[in-house]
């Protein structure tokens, strides 16, 4: 039997020390599990709402619109006209035309009309993607005794028409068009403005600026600026962009616009509200780049008489330059996903038309899901699934981008 | 405006009285020395007595710390650098440096030589004008073939001699040289100092080296410093003469204590 | 020669070296552009004291409130003219203290674990997750609360004591969204400690347990705070979860499992709907901004404070 020499006045506690090391140890271990484990049910809980049965009850059954068999989704643009002429009011079928003539539309679109004027889906009932794939036959049981009429169908919520259909009022038929390209539109403004400020900022900051208590200030101000929650951006954007600068950013100084229907919440406002949010993210980034570049490339070429600029310009920058774009991708990935500031600026409900110019009307992809996670009815949770799908989609290429374009520039230094 | 220099003196540069300052701490003191055009001059020293302190004044890089000034002058060709209407830019475009670490840009072999002449408003043929910098500096044969490659893919020897080409190419009085060969091995070494001997023909060259035999082989003028008092840390020169004197007879005991290796 | 000779034609030497400054025009421009750019930011922060104080002072001063009322009583119901403060206070606090009752045990956990226990394998797997999960929109942890938190509660809890629109799921999704936030703060601030420190305690025949508690964390104190502060920060700005979540409506209650109403939630649904400039609603949005704007700034001033004034010297 081993006899352990235990010096006078210690006690022997190494096997106490040692238990209770390794149940802190569980305990570290189980906390970040936690963080895996949430990670997990936030995908499927998404995947769960965007894919399932929905039933749902047509007007008119859309099987009694068959021409010779030919179903009514495969029938042609003419046989759809033809179809509308002569079940809508003249009256209602002219303003079709007005609004746009039916040789410029597509089939899709002629069909869609049909759909949305003449078949009138009203949905019943929707189903996530586990009860649909458990409890399928429970569910038919259910349809066939209590909407006999209703139509049973299983919906990819998420599908490619998803992305090419603009916001309608219809679930079964709501896309996110009008969302993607509001977005798109509002980030090409965040980075004009943000961009170019947030790069000659840096370069302010790292190249030029010298140890006194402006710049001081200044480098405070950007950190603190970095830390504002992001709905104070958005109050400030709707006081200065909406409402002080409205004539500018409704364009109606350039007389572009209808003045009854103009007013600043435009996409030009959403994407200035946003790069002010961006500002401080670009900056530091982009500082931290520069600081990167080592002292030696400078000493070179300021030794060679070069000027402060052209060492900046034809030196430093380059060599900043994956940081700083890997900083910038950062930042648009950050305005995509925004919410809080664009709602308060850009407030739109519905908005069903593609922006067309900075002064348009808009609405972006987590404002859409935002509108559709706060009505009351399943179909439209489990249109903002999809939604959330196609935004994470994005996200995920963005940042996969960014960490390519990071990789591929160190190895090459 | 009237320039007053006489740029055919035979001293290019001579300090005087010159203090340099680290904010408040006196790094370097009372120097008075003169450069001789054509020659090579070096200036020797044990670590830390502000020989490169020393040499970055003469072309106003010690700028770029900040918190560094000067008591004194320093004349180019009868003009003092330091000047209040002296663009610190021209004097780096007549005063060149090469660095003890070498450090070309990263662009080709070609372009960078081609920038530097190209920001001094070079309009005239390019490949001539990097061919001939590159074979002053005893590069071209080695590089010929691949002149668009980047300057960093050169050995360290390469590198630090593409560094005295991009110097030269824009002709400037004089080339400062800050231990150009401490990070390079012995045979690159003695490259740079057969190069030395040649460029000397058409330039000035101040060197600051810690390795005597270097000084001994390559220079016509040394230069000895050291920190001047006890406890004060402030470096000066005690001793300026031509090379040979100062390595067979040196006046000052401390310089004789140095170059026979007694301490250093 | 000849290259020797063309070179020599490249700059003639004359004796008229001239080292005069030149104007270079250009170079002045861009110093001032570059200026500029650097002077931007202040111009926002401007911005933002003077507008959210400015239309806040428009809103003290209209008829229909009173700052003491504001204080002292606890009903926020524009139209009957009662503007208290405290429903919409005490539902941020509510479901900040909630999601910091996740977060900082869970996230200091995690900093902890990464820092002295992982391998680097682990760690490749974990940092990117806890990447995923800071860079995940917050409208998404919002409708995660409302589709999956809020169903786990009630079942858990049973449907009559969890609301549909309840402070506790958009409180503890919030703890899940600022937890990678405290995590690299704080691992940071673990990583900054110098191995010799460990060493010494190794060295003496601590466990790993003892040497990440009482030895690290404690060097680390100061960053340690800042995390937290940090975190409470942005919990207290954090608006699309509690929007969606938490409820519609502000609700005097420190019940967690009701509908309530936070500040930023407030300010969301406000500026939402018909909104006339100059209205009550209108500036109640800037002087609600306003407070939020100065609580924020306060604890992200005082966490840059305990950094630089207790930033612990290792040598």
């Amino acid at each position: 039997m081993k006899e352990k020499a235990v010096v006078q006045g210690f006690a022997d506690n190494l096997d106490v020390r040692s238990r209770r090391g390794v149940l802190w140890h569980m305990f570290f271990q189980a906390s970040t599990v936690v963080g895996i484990v949430t990670l997990i049910a936030l995908m499927l809980n998404i995947m769960n709402g965007a894919f399932g049965y929905v039933a749902y009850e047509a007007k008119v059954d859309p099987d009694t619109l068959a021409v010779d068999g030919t179903p009514v989704k495969n029938q042609s643009k003419e046989q759809l006209v033809a179809l509308l002429r002569s079940t809508l009011s003249s009256g209602a079928f002219n303003k079709l035309e007005k609004d746009k003539p039916f040789e410029a539309r597509s089939q899709q679109e002629v069909y869609q009309l049909v759909i949305d004027r003449i078949i009138q889906p009203q949905i019943v009932e929707v189903w996530s993607l586990w009860s649909s794939l458990t409890q399928r036959d429970e569910i038919r049981a259910t349809i066939a005794k209590d909407h006999p009429g209703a139509e049973l169908d299983f919906v990819s919520w998420l599908n490619p028409n998803f992305v090419k259909r603009p916001q309608t009022s219809e679930p079964l038929t709501a896309g996110v068009r009008t969302a993607i390209l509001g977005s798109l539109w509002t980030i090409l403004f965040t980075i004009l403005l943000a961009f170019p400020i947030g790069v000659g900022a840096a370069i302010y900051l790292e190249e030029y600026a010298s140890d006194n208590w402006l710049n001081r200030v200044i480098q405070t101000n950007i950190n603190n600026l970095a830390g504002v929650p992001s709905i104070i951006y958005g109050i400030l954007g709707l006081a200065i962009f909406v409402r002080t600068l409205e004539p500018l950013t409704s364009g109606a100084i350039f007389g572009l616009v209808d003045p009854t229907t103009a007013n600043g919440r435009t996409v030009l406002s959403g994407g200035l509200t946003l790069g002010l949010l961006v500002l401080p993210i670009i900056i530091i980034n982009a500082q931290e780049a520069i600081r990167a570049v080592p002292r030696s490339l400078r000493n070179a070429s300021l030794a060679v008489g070069a000027t402060k600029w052209q060492t900046v310009w034809s030196h430093v920058l380059p060599t900043a330059l994956p940081g700083i774009l890997t900083g910038t991708i950062l930042a648009i990935s950050r305005a995509i996903g925004e919410t809080a500031p664009l709602v308060v600026v850009g407030a739109s409900t519905a908005i069903s038309f593609d922006p067309s110019s900075p002064f348009s009307k808009f609405t972006t992809l987590p404002m859409q899901i935002y509108q559709w996670t706060s009505r009351p009815q399943d179909e439209f949770r489990s249109l903002a699934a999809a939604a959330i799908l196609v935004l994470l989609v994005l996200l995920l290429s963005l940042n996969a981008f960014a960490i390519l374009l990071r990789n591929r520039f160190s190895r090459r230094m | 405006m009237t320039t007053t220099n006489n740029s055919d003196s035979q001293y290019v540069m001579e300090t005087h009285n010159l203090d340099i300052y680290y904010g408040s701490f006196k790094a370097v003191t009372n120097v008075n020395m003169k450069v001789e055009r054509n020659k090579v001059t070096a200036i020797i020293g044990p670590s830390g007595c502000g020989k490169s302190t020393l040499l970055r004044a003469f072309n106003r890089m010690n700028e770029l710390y900040a918190g560094t000034s000067i008591k004194g002058q320093v004349m180019f060709y009868g003009e003092d650098i330091y000047a209040r209407d002296v663009d610190p830019v021209e004097v780096r475009y007549r005063i060149g440096m090469v660095f003890q670490k070498p450090n070309p840009f990263p662009k080709s072999i070609y372009e960078n030589i081609a920038w530097t002449a190209r920001i001094h408003g070079y309009k005239g043929k390019m490949d001539e004008l990097v061919e001939g910098a590159l074979r002053q500096a005893a590069l071209w044969d080695e590089v010929k073939d691949k002149l668009h490659q980047s300057g960093l893919s050169l050995s360290g020897g390469q590198q630090q001699r593409l560094c005295i080409a991009r110097a030269i190419s824009i002709k400037p009085e004089v080339i400062l040289m800050d231990e150009p060969a401490s990070a390079l091995d012995p045979i690159a070494t003695l490259k740079i100092e057969e190069l030395m001997q040649e460029l000397k023909k058409d330039y000035t060259i101040v060197i600051v080296t810690h390795n005597m035999q270097q000084a001994a082989r390559a220079s016509d003028y040394t230069a000895m410093m050291m920190l001047s008092v006890e406890g004060e840390r402030s470096g000066t020169v005690i001793e300026f003469d031509v090379t040979n004197r100062i390595f067979t007879n040196p006046r000052d005991r401390r310089t004789e204590d140095y170059v026979t290796g007694r301490f250093g | 020669m000849t290259e020797l000779s063309l070179q020599n034609n490249v700059k003639k030497k004359t004796s008229g070296i001239n080292l005069r400054r030149k104007p270079r025009w250009g170079e002045v421009i861009i110093q001032a552009l570059l200026f500029f750019s650097g002077f931007f930011s202040i111009f926002v922060t401007i911005g933002i004291v003077y507008e959210l104080g400015k239309e806040a002072l428009l809103f003290f001063q209209m008829p229909e409130v009173s700052i003491l009322e504001s204080l002292t009583t606890t009903k926020w119901q524009p139209h009957t003219g009662n503007f208290a403060i405290w429903p919409l206070v005490t539902s941020t606090l509510l479901t900040t203290v909630l999601a910091m009752l996740i977060a900082i045990p869970l996230g200091m956990s995690v900093a902890v674990y990464l820092s002295e226990y992982a391998n680097p394998r682990v760690r490749n797997i974990l940092k990117p997750i806890l990447e995923v999960l800071a860079g995940i929109p917050t409208i998404v942890y919002g409708y995660f609360a409302l589709t999956f938190m809020t169903p786990l509660l009630r079942d858990i809890l049973g449907k009559d004591v969890v609301q549909i629109y309840n402070t506790a799921s958009a409180g503890l999704v919030m703890g899940i969204l600022i937890l990678p936030l405290i995590s690299s703060i704080t691992e940071d601030a673990l990583s900054a400690v110098p191995r010799s420190l460990r060493e010494a305690a190794y060295g003496i025949g601590a466990t790993k347990l003892e040497v990440a508690l009482q030895v690290v964390v404690p060097a680390a104190l100061s960053g340690i705070a800042a995390a937290i502060i940090v975190g409470i920060s942005r919990a207290i700005g954090e608006t699309m979860i509690v929007a969606v979540a938490a409820g519609a409506g502000p609700n005097f209650t420190l019940n967690p499992f009701v509908g309530a109403e936070t500040i930023t939630g407030h300010i969301v649904r406000i500026s939402g709907g018909d909104l006339s400039y100059d209205s009550v609603d209108y500036n109640s949005i800037f002087a609600l901004g306003l407070l939020l704007f100065i609580v924020t700034l306060t604890l992200n001033i005082i966490s840059q404070a305990i950094v630089r004034r207790f930033r612990e010297v290792y040598e």
